[in-house]
């Protein structure tokens, strides 16, 4: 499979997530922001970082750079696009995944390592992963707190659209504890926490290195 | 064409829990104003921009707050034209 990694200006997880696609064998791409060529990737990750320094508010700057247009059409065609943290908040801003994203309950910046239940492992991204399944990974943001209506809340819950969640303590205050959510179709799937940062046993959790061991798999 | 200056304040929406003005308010209890009962913390942006008319300005920055400058999900905002 080949894979594209997006850089904005303000990325800064865009070398970790190609360190652990190196690490299951793959050869990434990287994908520039002013560019309107997706390079005949088959899955875009749109990776960490402060993309345009979260101005106005995370995400809501770099949906609108020229190659997010790209990503909306090759998503709405079935595309696999997955985003990490910035990502996820970007994703959440193109409209590309339902809900937003506010400011921690903490009001602080987050680095920790949390553990994470894996609500649904009947997709493309955590297929490799059991149900119910509890992983360890990092989180390190200031606007992680997911947010949703309650009725489209209801309709995520409807879907299985809640594919990770928070596991013990919520860090962030999350509706629901959410940490990762997918789209009804299964081709796009936004996560806070860092699988890259967690796929090596010295980094402390190798509970990442299934989400791109997915990737090499024939579909 | 006049130029107008725009004020556009952002909040949270109502419900919507926000720390910042939590602990604003907190922090004001501390300092003896008992009396506050609740503190909203939004963002404001000035815009200078050019129209014809009030309406026609009011009309362009509701659209742009729509798209990009307030997010629907959480923040409802409020617009204020003034003539330079």
């Amino acid at each position: 499979m080949k894979v594209g990694i997006v850089i904005f200006p303000g990325t800064n997880c865009d070398m970790d997530t190609y360190h652990a696609l190196k690490i299951v064998g793959l050869k990434p791409v990287y994908l520039w922001h002013k560019e309107h060529d997706l390079k005949d990737v088959d899955l875009v990750i749109l990776p960490g970082g402060f993309s345009y320094g979260d101005y106005l508010r995370a995400g809501a700057i770099a949906r609108f750079s020229p190659i997010m247009r790209e990503v909306v059409d090759f998503a709405n065609k079935g595309g696999y696009v997955l985003g990490i943290c910035n990502g996820f908040q970007i994703l959440l801003e193109a409209g590309l995944l339902p809900g937003a994203m506010l400011p921690n309950i903490t009001n602080s910046f987050i680095c920790k390592e949390v553990y994470l239940e894996v609500l649904n492992n009947n997709n493309f991204f955590l297929r490799r992963y059991s149900k119910g399944e509890i992983i360890k990974m990092p989180i390190a943001h200031k606007e992680g707190r997911y947010y949703i209506s309650q009725k489209e809340l209801e309709e995520l819950k409807e879907n299985n659209q809640i594919v990770l969640k928070y596991f013990g303590e919520n860090p962030n205050g999350s509706i629901e504890s959410i940490a990762g959510i997918i789209n009804k179709r299964g081709n796009v799937m936004g996560m806070m926490p860092h699988p890259e940062r967690a796929v090596e046993l010295f980094l402390g959790s190798q509970s990442g290195i299934n989400l791109f061991l997915s990737f090499l798999d024939e579909e | 064409m006049k130029k107008w200056t725009v004020i556009l304040e952002i909040f949270l929406k109502d419900g919507i829990f926000d720390p910042q003005g939590k602990t604003i308010k907190d922090a004001l209890h501390n300092l003896g104003f008992k009396e506050v009962e609740e503190v909203r913390m939004g963002k404001v942006l000035k815009i200078d921009i050019y129209g014809d008319n009030k309406n026609e300005v009011f009309e362009k920055i509701k659209k742009m707050s729509e798209i990009f400058l307030a997010n629907p999900v959480t923040e409802d905002f409020n617009i204020r034209v003034e003539e330079e």
